[in-house]
């Protein structure tokens, strides 16, 4: 496959056909901050903090770089003062969501975000779907998903689901940038099966109280 | 609403994953609203992750989660049937059915809901039940329509 070329910053990056720009950056070694992004799942789109500058062909336009796909002759700014601020304006609104998340307030310095901008509404969800798509795409368990639409938009456990898987997996706790994935697991446990879910230590004793039982044989008559 | 009719949709698209919306639709039309095992039953047949059921049955406004009644009674609130005295036509709704908006009774003979715009601002003030609409409603006629359903 022939690799395309194009600048980023300034740099002639290659990269191959349908790569996205943020792909390409990467690859490079220039950094585009990124929040919902993570290389084992599918483009999402839904922060778009990855949000570049594009000219092509003598246009400029904004896009996500994380869903653009690479062109050629294509010239990618990574900062520009109109990107920094639509990406400090984001920062701004996500932190009325959640306003201590280390990410989120790292960036928020970077880019000079007011955190007390927009007023408060700590939902702690910042709605990355990083937990959601993670349960469906890599551990096809879908324990965890989207309710609800527009404003009132949340992630929740299915309690049938994460009564038997999540105790053992928890692997979207860490990918969530706000810990608000592990805080709705609990609150799930809490309301739905308090002391029921299934570990380690119970599912070994199941199987030794199944290896003690007695097979029952029929009997001869 | 029996049993076998929502098992005859729910055999209809066994299989189809790609057809889930119309499979909740049709549920929530003969049903009126789709009942948590139910949703179950769509997503073990259709293939489809009780999760996704789940978030698709919550995105979309047709869609509930909760019982409704047998009618569901639209009254527009929208800015020309506001106008054209939706808002006497609404609490006379309220005051006939003992219901105030987005509530079923025990019975659940009505669902009162607002919305707007129902698209027929020309016979406004408008009420529709079960999808029938009825225009240029005053109080007194929207009380002898809605005594009509049983």
């Amino acid at each position: 496959m022939t690799d395309i070329v194009l600048n980023i910053d300034g740099k002639e990056v290659k990269a191959k056909a349908g790569m996205t720009v943020l792909e390409a950056a990467q690859q490079a070694g220039i950094y585009i901050p990124t929040l919902c992004h993570h290389e084992k799942l599918e483009a999402f789109g839904g922060c778009r903090l990855c949000m570049v500058e594009v000219e092509s062909r003598g246009w400029t336009s904004y896009v996500v770089s994380c869903l653009y796909p690479v062109a050629k002759d294509i010239v990618v700014r990574t900062r520009s003062p109109k990107v920094d601020n639509i990406r400090k304006v984001l920062i701004e609104e996500l932190l009325a969501h959640a306003p201590d998340a280390p990410e989120l307030v790292k960036m928020a310095e970077e880019y000079g975000s007011d955190r007390n901008r927009f007023a408060r509404e700590a939902s702690f969800c910042v709605l990355c779907g990083l937990c959601v798509r993670y349960c469906d795409e890599v551990k096809q368990k879908n324990a965890v998903s989207f309710f609800d639409n527009g404003s009132v938009r949340q992630i929740a456990f299915v309690p049938e689901v994460a009564k038997k898987e999540c105790w053992e997996c928890q692997e979207c706790f860490a990918l969530c940038p706000t810990s608000y994935a592990q805080a709705a697991y609990l609150l799930t446990e809490a309301l739905a099966f308090p002391g029921q879910r299934k570990t380690p230590a119970k599912s070994a004793k199941d199987l030794a109280l199944k290896s003690r039982m007695i097979p029952i044989t029929p009997v001869a008559m | 609403m029996c049993e076998k009719d929502i098992d005859g949709i729910i055999e209809k698209y066994r299989g189809q994953p790609s057809s889930l919306i119309h499979a909740l639709v049709e549920i929530q039309h003969a049903n009126h609203w789709l009942p948590r095992e139910v949703m179950h039953r769509v997503a073990e047949a259709l293939e489809v992750p009780f999760a996704q059921v789940m978030q698709i049955a919550s995105f979309y406004k047709t869609f509930s989660l909760t019982p409704k009644g047998r009618h569901e009674v639209h009254v527009c609130t929208g800015m020309t049937c506001h106008l054209r005295g939706a808002a006497k036509l609404l609490a006379k709704v309220e005051e006939v059915t003992g219901l105030k908006a987005g509530e079923t009774d025990a019975e659940s003979k009505f669902t009162v809901e607002t919305g707007a715009c129902l698209g027929s601002c020309s016979i406004g003030p408008e009420l529709i039940v079960d999808g029938k609409h009825y225009g240029r409603m005053t109080p007194e006629k929207a009380e002898a329509v809605l005594n009509s359903y049983e």
